[in-house]
């Protein structure tokens, strides 16, 4: 099967999560108990705010009806209204989501950055002291909240030795490098341990391989042979798995925005949260999962491109 | 034909994980600490005289001493013993927690996997679904739609945890199937719910129960991180979470009161996390 045939495929497998997605935001609504407009509203909201909430989520409307009326919005690009901020939420989201970007492209280059060297230490001498000190930063990689490595780190390097801004975002590109350097960092260390793991196994495995074997008994050093032979053949797999992982490191951005006062999605989900916001959370939710479905889709599609082997066969 | 032949292979079988079992230095140290940090928990009224919501406003922030083996908090509340208790609330919650999804993704996975079609496709574009949403983003938004609490944990948990489990399974199941004692017992006769629950599933759950070491301890860091953002165990019932949300205010003066609960949340995860690489090790040795 042709590469434009596996991406047409791909794209038409998107339509029933893309459906699910809006569903599972749509219900959100439904799931708060009782009536939703005065849970939200609170217990002082008047008879006329509430009715308002009920006629704009059409809820006295049928359940397939009101979720036409979602989707009917949702297609001309309508999110609903802030509660809180009088704007609507999409304008709000749209205007927070760069900040957001930014920390996961920073977060995923500093994990490869840190993940590539600690996997070459690792498998380069299989079960040796190397490995089993590379091997134990994983397991205690994987136990840490990530919002504490963040203050941890705000503590050591932002209120003691003062290298780094507390928090913030920072302006122009080296503004935002130095602020967003230590947020980002403390998203890399909690995505790390599962990218040093991958990459490891996968290095191992390409060790194995017969052509290794072959470049071996031709005489290449050993390093050459690392960096030429194994490293290339491993980092498709590596990148594969910062895809897969990609709900992982959107989601890590959500605490760490938070810690580090970062003006991203994330924290403007929180920050709904706590003031009852419920449709800047509801489409802030929704911006999120497509951001998953649309890496997927990419990392699925540059997979493609980069390496020839791909067919579609699921 | 190989009813004798299973008779003398089975025990030989597993006298070896017998032997073997206590020589896996990843078990035995995951497996230890986790003994400790549960007794501790568990034994916490005999580890500590101090209620842990008991404030002595006379003796704030210290550092620690002979009767505050930890210190205090801006409340004199004794750190050692929120400690114990807020690891009782955490743990507790979490071991509950993670039977949910390990049942719900089991069945849903075993379903999918032995009865292939419709089954499958209905429950794999489902998982498809919810792993669009971001862990965290999901979980978060459950919780807040629902109230904070224990329940709503257990819901959002659930919701967002299945899909691993059946991922898993099915997978499992779908090499398991092909193989000759699953075809004997079809060709047998059997009814299919005899077949997944006697057979295959016996067979299949080890990877599962796997992967719930390594999901015991997001599920820890899920209850973690929403009690830190307000949204979980609620004040004043101490956990570890709120515990760091709480010191996150003396960061500068009394960075203690931020790194003591990180670090037992730290230490129970390596312990699970040990717990799980070492079970793997024994159950597959082949890989």
């Amino acid at each position: 099967m042709g590469r434009m045939s596996f991406v047409f495929r791909r794209l038409l497998l998107l339509v029933p999560v893309a459906v699910g997605v809006t569903i599972i935001v749509f219900f959100m609504v439904h799931l708060i108990p009782g009536d939703p407009a005065r849970t939200i509203l609170g217990i002082h909201a008047t008879p006329h705010a509430i009715a308002i909430l009920h006629r704009e989520w059409g809820l006295n409307r049928p359940l397939l009806s009101q979720y036409w009326l979602f989707i009917d919005r949702l297609l001309h690009g309508d999110l609903g209204q802030s509660l809180i901020y009088g704007q609507s939420a999409a304008a709000l989201i749209l205007g927070r989501l760069p900040a957001t970007l930014w920390l996961i492209i920073y977060s995923a280059v500093l994990a490869v950055i840190i993940s590539v060297p600690l996997a070459m230490l690792a498998a380069s001498r299989r079960n040796g002291i190397r490995d089993h000190a590379v091997r134990v930063v994983p397991l205690l990689g994987l136990g840490m909240p990530a919002f504490w490595v963040g203050l941890l780190l705000q503590l050591e390097f932002a209120l003691t030795l003062h290298i780094f801004p507390v928090t913030g975002y920072g302006t122009g590109i080296g503004g935002h490098l130095r602020s967003m350097f230590l947020p980002s960092l403390t998203v890399a260390i909690a995505l790390s341990p599962i990218v040093i793991r991958s990459l490891r196994a996968s290095m191992l495995g390409v060790l194995g391989a017969d052509y290794i074997t072959t470049a071996r008994s031709k005489g290449i050093p050993g390093r050459r042979l690392f960096v030429r032979h194994v490293l290339r053949n491993a980092v498709i797999p590596a990148v594969t798995v910062l895809g897969i992982n990609i709900g992982f490191l959107i989601g890590g951005t959500l605490i760490v925005e938070n810690v580090f006062a970062i003006p991203g999605i994330g924290d403007l989900m929180i920050n709904s949260i706590f003031q009852r916001d419920f449709p800047v959370v509801q489409g802030v939710t929704l911006v999120f999962g497509v951001l998953v479905v649309l890496v997927n889709l990419l990392t699925d599609v540059a997979y493609a491109a980069l390496d020839p082997r791909v067919r579609f066969d699921r | 034909m190989s009813a004798a032949a299973l008779v003398t292979v089975a025990p030989e079988h597993a006298q070896s994980r017998k032997a073997h079992w206590f020589r896996q230095p990843a078990l035995m140290s995951g497996l230890a600490i986790i003994a400790i940090i549960l007794f501790m928990v568990i034994a916490a009224p005999l580890l500590t005289s101090y209620n842990p919501n008991a404030q002595n406003l006379n003796a704030t922030l210290q550092g620690p001493s002979a009767q505050h083996l930890l210190g205090t908090d801006q409340l004199g509340r004794d750190t050692w013993s929120r400690l114990l208790y807020g690891g009782r609330a955490d743990l507790s919650i979490a071991l509950i927690a993670v039977v949910f999804p390990f049942v719900l993704g089991t069945i849903l996975g075993s379903l999918a996997g032995y009865f292939g079609g419709w089954a499958d496709l209905t429950i794999m574009r489902l998982v498809d679904i919810v792993v669009a949403f971001p862990f965290y983003v999901l979980i978060i938004a459950l919780v807040f739609v629902l109230g904070p609490g224990a329940r709503s944990i257990y819901i959002a948990i659930t919701v967002v945890g299945w899909v691993s489990y059946a991922r898993i399974i099915r997978g499992e199941i779908l090499i398991a199937k092909r193989q000759e004692y699953i075809l004997a017992a079809q060709s047998g006769g059997l009814s299919n719910t005899r077949i997944m629950g006697r057979h295959l599933l016996p067979n299949v759950v080890t990877q599962a129960i796997i992967y719930a070491m390594s999901d015991i301890v997001l599920d820890i860091l899920a209850i973690v991180t929403l009690s830190y953002l307000g949204l979980g165990i609620q004040p004043p019932t101490p956990d570890w979470g709120n515990m760091i949300a709480n010191g996150q205010n003396f960061l500068t003066t009394h960075w203690e009161l931020t790194t003591i609960p990180g670090l037992a949340v730290v230490i129970t995860g390596l312990g699970l996390s040990l717990i799980g690489d070492g079970l793997a090790d024994l159950l597959r040795p082949g890989q």
